[in-house]
């Protein structure tokens, strides 16, 4: 028997793969150059993509940070690259003009009314403290409901923001937003003592009727009167100086934050059995569907104007909040319709059969896998509320797109378009993107895997 | 008899109203501060500068209502109103009168209920055009291209010229100021009309500005002003002789420099005495103080200085006085007398 064999006896030594199928080759070559039709799509879109980011760079990349009009941003130019430059950006606007995007009219320091974007004068807060401050509250009030893994003791923050905004925005004294929000207390006392005594409807009932004859009649008086005693005030911003970013955040977060849980009544409104409760939820959802907003909007801001008696001073900025609110809650109660129409039937029957009530049903079975369906369109009306308010500006409000056109009348720097729509669309672009970025976060985290 | 009811309660709404509205003056004292509509920004007229101040041509006019009232110049609330919002703005209250280019027409006085208390700038639309086209005269323009604010009274009267000479145009239509400035330097249209102030206006922000002329003729009349509400004649008074009172001061040479020395004690001419308040007592006719005009004028100097300082040759958009000079220097602007 010879010792010739036929069969290897010990394996082959790994080798690397082939250089054209791994690494930045094998990957092109999978992935863009799979074919010829693939490879000319692939060099096209090159050549596409080359040529937008040369022309928007060559555009951008200008040395006109420091000019102070249009006439010399073009010396500027024309100075570093000589005559014939092409099309170049004057990025001095921004530089000149970036704080009044962002805040409007908004008093640098409320303390002092005549001082304005210069120093800061003696024993103020820094500057625009008030609405940062706003700011970032809000997103210690959002992030708690956002990420669960945070301490729940942050919810606290959350309950209180939607006092603590209007105050530290509009200013005036502490003791309103904190006997408003008495009044929730008062509501939830008479539906908890009340209720057993006259009968869960009329205590319902109660419940809504005392607290609406607190803050209309009881708030004023009693804030006065704490006041004369402890003002715990601060300086009163007007209305009329918001704008910019900040008018643009205020309206979306007001509406974003009051659309929902007025869309989740809404939806419920509509699927409910009561005959009139379901016919105005529906009567206000299709009318304020069927109706643009900017006709809303000239409703907010010329309509209501001849309708209420002269001299009402109804401010201009809260009607228009009420109207993109009502705007947001009827498309919201159609997201969430869709979510509920979506739950199996056996899931209602699986909570009645459970003993449940009705609320109890909603709160524990239903309303939870409901909104985890609507996510995505939940998200998606955020988003177009806020880019809604950009409308404002056509019944007259600065937003950043009516102070764009208010930059332009000043002759400094009247002519420019670009630079100033560039800057407004990148902050725009970087809130909407962050709250699709967490809606996608949100789907991923809540995929429990029904299907 | 329910329908009775309702028709009476809302006549007593409307009288009501209308005894709230008619004290327009009382309100304003009250209030400390005067509610003044203007634009939301047309260069040289109203604009916000990088401090947030509202400056301009309309704006000073607001500026002196607030000083002769209140004797302070930034006692003002400026609410900026569009095209749309101006009208029910005024209409409802909101503002005690607007100050925003608008033109007197006869519709707006009368059937919007309205008063123009005169006229702070007489404007015209006009046609600006490339200086390569060798056009020297806006009837040479037929079958041009014509790029033009839709909804407006200029879109009306390009057709009115056009039809009346018999020549032809293509309208290209646009939104904005701005829209149009980006279309016409791309050559989207060989012409662009609007306001000759405007014009001129656009004209100073270009690159090359001598490349572009704007034709002589002006093809409609546009007496600019600010009004105020029907049903209230004394604060449309005031409003009027505020403004008179400016352009007066120019043609009687009181100017923001010599004020304190002129109103210091009675001088010689007896109508500027009557004007500045050293003499007779034409501020308490008014319902104001007897200095009420030299507070007015000491906001930004008289009618050709915040012609000068705004919108005149020395600034960017660099405007004639043209029919915005006084009478005696063969423009419009006549100040009825002051006695």
């Amino acid at each position: 028997m010879s010792d010739v064999s036929f069969v290897r006896t010990e394996m082959l030594p790994q080798q690397a793969p082939p250089a054209t199928s791994v690494g930045l080759v094998g990957w092109s070559r999978e992935n863009l150059f799979s074919g010829p039709v693939n490879s000319i799509l692939t060099i096209l879109s090159l050549i596409f993509i080359y040529f937008v980011i040369s022309g928007v760079l060559h555009w951008a990349i200008s040395p006109t940070w420091a000019a102070t009009s249009l006439g010399e941003c073009r010396e500027m130019i024309a100075a570093a690259y000589g005559e014939g430059a092409g099309h170049k950006a004057c990025w001095g606007v921004i530089r000149e003009r970036w704080l009044q995007l962002m805040y409007g009219f908004y008093p640098p320091y409320p303390v002092v009314p005549s001082a304005n974007f210069g120093a800061a004068p003696e024993g103020a807060w820094p500057a625009f403290f008030r609405p940062n401050l706003a700011f970032v509250l809000l997103v210690l009030a959002v992030v708690p409901v956002l990420f669960s893994n945070l301490p729940r003791k942050m919810l606290w923050i959350t309950a209180a923001f939607p006092f603590l905004l209007p105050w530290l925005l509009w200013g005036g004294t502490l003791w309103t937003p904190i006997l408003v929000a008495l009044g929730f207390v008062i509501g939830y006392l008479v539906m908890r003592f009340a209720a057993p005594v006259v009968g869960t409807i009329a205590g319902f009932i109660l419940a809504v009727a005392v607290p609406l004859l607190w803050w209309g009649f009881a708030i004023g008086p009693l804030a006065d009167a704490f006041s004369s005693v402890l003002p715990l005030a601060i300086p009163e911003v007007q209305s009329r100086d918001f704008g910019g970013f900040m008018l643009s955040i205020t309206i979306g977060v007001v509406a974003i934050g009051c659309s929902l849980p007025l869309g989740i009544l809404l939806a419920l409104g509509r699927q409910s059995n009561l005959l009139i409760l379901r016919s105005i939820c529906i009567g206000f959802i299709e009318f304020i569907r069927g109706v643009p907003l900017i006709t809303l909007l000239f409703v907010a801001s010329t309509l209501l104007n001849i309708f209420l008696p002269p001299g009402t001073n109804f401010d201009i900025i809260l009607r228009v909040m009420i109207m993109v609110t009502l705007f947001a809650a009827a498309y919201m109660a159609e997201v969430i319709r869709g979510g509920l129409a979506a739950l199996p039937k056996g899931q209602y029957e699986g909570a009645d059969s459970l003993g449940l009530n009705y609320w109890q049903a909603q709160r524990l079975i239903i309303m939870p896998q409901a909104l985890k369906i609507s996510i995505p369109g939940i998200v998606s009306t955020f988003i177009g509320v806020f880019k809604d308010t950009t409308l404002v500006s056509i019944i007259g409000l600065l937003d950043p797109i009516g102070l764009s056109n208010s930059i332009r009348a000043d002759q400094a720097w009247n002519g420019i378009v670009w630079e100033l729509y560039g800057f407004i669309a990148v902050l725009f672009f970087i809130f909407c993107f962050s709250m699709s970025r967490y809606s996608m976060y949100l789907e991923r985290k809540l995929q429990t895997g029904h299907r | 008899m329910k329908k009775t009811v309702f028709f009476g309660a809302l006549m007593a709404a409307g009288v009501a109203a209308g005894a709230a509205a008619a004290a327009t003056l009382d309100d304003v004292k009250a209030r400390g501060k005067l509610n003044c509509g203007v634009a939301t920004g047309v260069p040289g007229f109203a604009a916000p500068d990088a401090n947030g101040e509202w400056k301009g041509f309309d704006v000073a006019v607001c500026r002196a209502v607030a000083a002769a009232v209140l004797d302070d110049a930034s006692a003002i609330e400026f609410v900026p109103t569009t095209g749309k919002t101006r009208f029910t703005a005024l209409a409802s209250g909101e503002i005690d009168m607007l100050a925003r280019n608008t033109t007197w027409t006869f519709s707006r006085d009368v059937d919007l209920k309205f008063t123009f208390v005169g006229v702070n700038y007489y404007d015209g639309q006009g046609f600006m055009v490339p200086k390569e086209l060798g056009v020297t005269s806006a009837k040479e323009l037929d079958g041009a291209t014509v790029c033009i604010q839709t909804g407006t009274t200029t879109e009306l009267n390009l057709a009115d010229f056009f039809r009346v000479n018999n020549l032809s145009y293509e309208p290209v239509p646009i939104e904005t100021n701005a829209e149009a400035q980006q279309q016409y330097l791309a050559g989207a249209c060989d012409v662009y009309t609007t306001d000759a102030s405007g014009l001129a206006a656009t004209r100073a922000t270009f690159e090359n500005a001598a490349d572009h002329v704007i034709l002589p003729e002006i093809i409609s009349k546009e007496p600019l002003g600010p009004l105020v509400r029907h049903g209230d004649d004394e604060w449309g008074d005031i409003v009027r002789w505020t403004l008179n009172a400016l352009i007066a001061a120019e043609e009687m040479g009181v100017t923001s420099a010599n004020i304190a020395e002129m109103s210091a004690a009675a001088g010689d001419n007896p109508e500027i005495n009557r004007l500045l308040g050293t003499e007779g007592n034409l501020g308490e006719m008014l319902g104001l103080s007897a200095d009420w005009a030299k507070k007015a004028i000491m906001a930004n100097g008289n009618y050709g200085e915040i012609f000068a300082t705004n919108i005149g040759v020395d600034t960017p958009i660099g405007l004639a006085r043209g029919l915005n000079a006084q009478w005696t220097e063969g423009g419009l602007l006549y100040s009825p007398p002051f006695r």
